[in-house]
């Protein structure tokens, strides 16, 4: 400093001694600066204020969560209906075939299964992993419980099903009940009897829905960010009255129900819908659009309901600017395109950053509007969830494909965070 | 009046590259008017003139027409009717970034997420000035202001004042000949504004450029300013230097905006060009001197300033005597203000040496001299 | 919000799993019934809630639901089942009791098990009854009518939009019906890895052309804003519309396939007693024909036939007009390969 030289800065406030070190402040991490901020006995008791919180968040997310991804890695239901066979299998290693060993130990498992009536379960659920099984297994369980007793050349020779590799691998596969098949079933990978392989086209299905998950949340993201844009610096430059009721209008449609709204796009968007009638009558389409079940209509509706969540945030951040600032610029020589590019939007630009991010992360979870609106190959992947949530009854598909989603949600939020830097995000 | 001397008329042929033929007149404001939506008006027929080199003051209250005088000098409003020139130029199709005007403004407008050094070299860059001389004038203009060694800090990380010597840094550095302040002082503390003043004159006398200074504030306005022009709704009220304003306000708006005053009303009894005679409420009569012209009948404000009034000697021979009853009294140290009720029911404030004492109750008689009463006429 | 990061239902379920929170189970003499709404559970209104509770004094309490078992899962694995008695699809019949999520039927308490229908009287549902997967297409719009359901494959004849259901059910045996394959032989075929790929590539050629639907309301609507030119549909659905609405629908009976709706009991209700005495109840023949004055279904007991109303009889699936050309649903065939089909068919619509 400079005291000696400048008496009139001596004069003024001095701000604390450590303001010096907060020169760098970008490269002082967040907890560093807290820490300055806040003595540790502070912190604590800041903590303990947001203990409620926590624990209502632990309870009523966090565990849910938890409990419903385990199940993606998790899965007794083979070790459940086959003790013997998996104690048995323990002593083998994978190459081996099973022996007469494990062939008694599987007709003593699954008799006491029939008995039990616990086998349809265990057929469905091998069926799961493994097409076709359902049948074999209920065969064999018949077929058992006649009572005679089967060799294992006997027992391949009546369901040649005992006889294949693929079959053991899968029981093997869930001898420990815990599992990689669903989590690799969620990236199109199993465990074949030649290690990791690729699902036969025919049936790989999730990598193309993933990105097209991620396609239709980038196109809805840009198009908010398009509309959302200049519709915020418009309402940030209103006088205050009128911002408000612009503000109103858009917000409006966030006050009634995503079904609500949707159901209105599907009134809105099918072939003798208001949209087509329209476009029809103005002379800008001359046959009518396919709207309905597209992913055109898709993304109009998405766009619609996510433009609040791009806007807000980077409305809130407009206001925030002062006037001043695009006046100071103009003032020292900038003409208006270099003042808006220099100095509006680097400020505007934690708005925009937060209102992308919301948007299209709220995007990757979409599920009504595509199944109402889009077509077949315009379903998500909640949509997949959904249905192996509420059709298929397989939750622990369902806990693998929103592991997934909630690795790559994180992954891309970790990826923004590093490379622009988390205070670069501003919601409010 | 000082309105309008030297150099009067077109100033705009004699324009040239030479330093010494440059016009004195640097700014004109020709019959300016700004109303808003049609019919509010900010601004009514304005003629003003800011002399090169000079440190010119807007001072006025709010709502006065100083800020949108000095936006449309800036560029960020355009006069309804009239013309500014700049140079002997007409600026009026001139947007702000041609104008070459530094301006200064009341919450600093300086860009957070730049540097300071940043935020000085703005102008230079978007200037397209060469990057080793640019950064050499950043360092010089940072220098001037004493904040080379902030240069790399964020706005954020300065105090007030630092901010404020940023922004006249940005402001000067592409060496404006105009730099226009808005209330620049407005956020500081008094004790920082009362610095902050003393180093912006030192600046202005350093620098030679032209300052054209708005403040709300009647003593920043007379510690800083060559000239100061009142405002007063909408309109100028009076232009001069500092101490003609205080001695010799042009109307009793001026009398009692700059500086303390006294006001009595009556009506004139006698008039001549030199003094006249005024009838107070009570019926005493008092002496005065007439601002602008008046009969007899005509309802008068007269003004006198505080310390201007001193107590009468018993039986002495003044101009004008008044009686008057203490009622309260402040201790100031080097001097004291008495409160005291006239006869007639009306305040009056005194400024006198602190040794006499006095008691709230004392009757009073009071004297001043016909030159320091000024009568002007009221609005009815 | 619908749109977080996992979809609210798999958390929902999932909260519901953990928390286990204790709703009181209805009281001894209510009786909770679960349908899949629209027309068809407003016809089981009239025809039997109605009744019954007016005849034992119990109360009948309603729920709506998709038809989804992920609902009835997530009851079973809870311990708190608040619903007594579902109508579900006979493939989701096999489906929830391999899961283990609806109870095995005591036929004793119901009725004699010999007089239904083969294949209606399963072990975890009883059969309500029969429905035929028709054509159904706008009069006002088609003026050149379909005569079977198979022109669904026609889009030279028949341009435009189509609806058909989001399942592989009926969609694959039509699909080889309209590639030529025998009715008899269509299960047979069907359980060939060639014949799945046969059905398949016999879809491809209109998949670009359908609008896929869900819900059996879904199908009139589809109809009515003209953005299908024909759809598949279940009777009863398209009857309502044209009965109650007055839309100018009309129906192909020609190759329909009939199906059987189901009842069922799922697993850990407090009031089986009660379920097992409505069971018995709508299983009176002359009971079980009375849904067909609400909604031109038929009964599943064929001695039940007699007690149909004469004017209801020429509109049901079952009537002769309507049986020249038709298949059954083989519900077996359903039952083991349907979660393979469903996944095969629900990767082919994804690609």
């Amino acid at each position: 400093m400079s005291e000696n030289r400048a008496p009139i800065i001596s004069a003024e406030p001095r701000l604390p001694c450590g303001t010096a070190a907060l020169a760098g402040v970008s490269a002082v991490s967040l907890r560093a600066k807290l820490r300055r901020l806040m003595p540790l006995h502070e912190e604590m008791r800041a903590l303990t204020l947001a203990v409620p919180l926590l624990a209502l968040l632990i309870v009523s997310f966090g565990v849910p969560i938890i409990a419903l991804l385990s199940r993606a890695v998790y899965d007794p239901s083979i070790v459940n209906a086959l003790p013997r066979t998996a104690e048995a299998l323990q002593h083998l290693s994978a190459a081996d075939p099973p022996g007469d060993d494990v062939f008694a130990a599987l007709e003593a498992d699954l008799k006491q299964d029939q008995a039990k009536g616990s086998i349809f379960e265990f057929a469905k659920s091998l069926n799961s992993r493994l097409s076709g099984a359902r049948s074999q297994v209920l065969k064999t369980a018949r077929l058992l419980a006649g009572g005679a007793a089967f060799s294992k050349s006997e027992l391949v020779a009546a369901v040649p099903f005992w006889g294949e590799k693929e079959t053991w691998s899968t029981i093997r596969g869930g001898a420990h009940g815990f599992t990689s098949f669903y989590l690799l079933s969620a990236l199109d990978l199993r465990w074949g009897a030649d290690g990791l392989t690729s699902v036969p086209a025919g049936e790989a299905v999730f990598l193309r829905v993933f990105a097209r998950t991620f396609m239709v949340a980038a196109l809805v993201t840009l198009a908010t960010l398009a509309l959302g844009f200049p519709l915020a610096y418009l309402i940030s430059n209103l006088p205050p009255t009128l911002a408000n009721l612009v503000l109103v209008l858009v917000l409006l449609p966030f006050w009634t129900s995503i079904l609500v709204r949707t159901a209105a796009w599907t009134v809105l968007l099918q072939k003798f819908g208001l949209l087509n009638d329209a476009l029809i009558a103005l002379g800008i389409a001359t046959e009518r659009l396919e709207l309905m079940y597209s992913r055109l209509g898709l993304v109009i509706a998405m766009t619609h309901i996510q433009l609040p969540f791009t806007l807000l945030p980077i409305y809130s951040v407009m206001r925030s600017i002062p006037p001043s600032q695009l006046r100071a610029a103009h003032s020292l020589g900038a003409r208006p395109l270099t003042a808006f590019r220099r100095v509006y939007l680097p400020q505007a630009l934690p708005g925009v950053m937060a209102g992308c991010l919301l948007t299209f992360i709220l995007c990757l979870g979409y599920y009504i509007t595509p199944a109402l609106i889009g077509g077949a190959s315009d379903q998500l992947i909640s949509n997949f969830i959904a249905n192996y949530v509420n059709v298929d009854l397989n939750w622990e598909m369902a806990a693998a494909l929103s592991f997934m989603l909630l690795t790559f949600t994180l992954l891309l939020y970790a990826a923004f965070a590093r490379f622009l830097g988390l205070d670069r995000f501003k919601l409010v | 009046m000082a309105r309008s001397s030297a150099a009067e008329g077109p100033a705009g042929e004699n324009l040239s590259s030479i330093p010494s033929a440059l016009p004195a007149n640097l700014v004109e404001f020709i019959e300016v008017e700004k109303t808003y939506a049609g019919h509010v008006i900010a601004v009514r027929r304005l003629d003003l003139v800011v002399r090169r080199g000079e440190f010119l003051t807007f001072l006025g209250p709010s709502g006065s027409g100083k800020t949108t005088t000095l936006n449309m000098l800036a560029g960020f409003e355009r006069p309804t009717r009239g013309t500014i020139m700049l140079e002997g130029r007409s600026v009026d199709r001139l947007p702000p970034y041609e104008r070459n005007i530094g301006m200064v403004f009341q919450n600093y407008a300086l860009f957070p997420h730049m540097s300071v050094a940043e935020n000085v070299a703005f102008p230079l860059s978007v200037r397209k000035v060469e990057k080793r001389d640019m950064s050499a004038r950043v360092r010089r203009a940072l220098e001037m202001v004493r904040l080379e060694a902030f240069s790399e800090r964020r706005p954020a990380q300065l105090s007030g004042g630092q901010q404020q010597r940023v922004a006249l840094a940005r402001a000067l550095v592409y060496q404006p000949s105009l730099v226009l302040m808005d209330e620049p002082l407005g956020a500081l503390d008094k004790k920082l504004r009362e610095h902050m003043q003393i180093e912006l004159k030192q600046l202005h006398d350093q620098l030679g450029i032209t300052v054209v200074y708005v403040t709300h504030d009647q003593s920043e306005a007379l510690t800083m300013s060559d000239r100061v022009a009142v405002f007063e709704s909408g309109a100028l009220a009076q232009i001069g230097e500092p101490d003609a304003l205080y001695k010799e306000p042009a109307n009793a708006f001026v009398a009692n905006f700059i500086g303390e005053n006294n006001t009595l009303e009556g009506t004139i009894e006698q008039a001549s060009k030199s003094s006249c005679v005024v009838r107070l409420r009570d019926n005493s009569r008092v002496k005065a001197t007439p601002i602008g012209v008046m009969v007899p009948g005509d309802p008068t404000k007269l003004t006198i300033r505080p310390e201007q009034i001193r107590l009468a000697e018993p039986g002495s021979d003044e101009d004008t005597c008044l009686e008057g009853t203490v009622e309260g009294r402040i201790y100031l140290g080097d001097h004291q203000r008495l409160l005291l009720r006239l006869a007639n029911g009306q305040e009056l404030t005194v400024k006198i040496g602190a040794d006499a004492g006095f008691q709230p109750g004392m009757p009073l008689r009071l004297a001043w001299s016909t030159a320091d009463c000024r009568a002007f006429p009221a609005s009815p | 919000m619908r749109c977080l990061k996992i979809t609210v239902s798999a958390v929902l379920t999932a909260t519901i799993l953990c928390l286990g929170a204790g709703k009181a189970a209805p009281a001894a003499d209510e009786l909770t019934i679960m349908a899949t709404g629209g027309a068809w559970q407003a016809a089981q209104r009239q025809a039997w809630f109605e009744p019954f509770a007016k005849k034992t004094g119990v109360k009948v309490n309603e729920q709506e639901y998709l038809g989804d078992l992920g609902k009835i899962k997530a009851m079973v694995e809870t311990g708190n089942v608040p619903v007594d008695l579902v109508t579900v699809e006979t493939a989701t019949v096999l489906q929830g009791c391999d899961a283990g999520i609806l109870q095995r039927l005591d036929y004793a308490k119901i009725a004699d098990r010999t007089k239904f229908l083969p294949g209606t009287a399963l072990d975890c549902g009883v059969g309500l009854d029969v429905y035929g997967d028709v054509l159904a297409y706008d009069t006002t719009v088609l003026k050149d009518p379909p005569t079977s359901v198979l022109d669904i494959f026609d889009t030279k004849r028949f341009p435009g939009k189509r609806g058909m259901r989001k399942f592989p059910a009926q969609n694959l045996e039509w699909a080889l019906m309209a590639d030529g394959v025998p009715t008899a032989d269509i299960y047979k075929v069907l359980a060939t890895p060639a014949g799945v790929d046969r059905a398949f590539k016999k879809l491809d050629t209109i998949k670009k052309d359908v609008v896929w639907w869900d819900a059996g309301a879904q199908p009139p609507q589809l109809l009515a804003s003209h953005e299908v030119v024909m759809t598949t549909a279940w009777n009863g659905r398209i009857q309502n519309a044209v009965e109650q609405d007055n839309k100018p629908f009309a129906i192909v009976w020609k190759d329909q396939i009939v199906e059987y709706d189901m009842i069922s009991i799922p697993k850990g209700t407090k009031n089986s007693d009660l379920a097992y005495k409505y069971l018995a109840y709508i299983s009176e023949p002359e009971v079980a024909a009375q849904l067909g004055r609400f909604i031109p279904y038929g009964p599943v007991r064929s001695d039940a036939t007699s007690f149909v109303p004469k004017d209801v009889l020429p509109k049901l699936p079952t009537a002769p007009d309507h049986m020249k050309s038709y298949l059954v649903g083989d519900v077996e065939f359903w039952g083991d390969q349907g979660e393979e089909l469903v996944k095969r068919f629900n990767a082919w619509l994804a690609q």
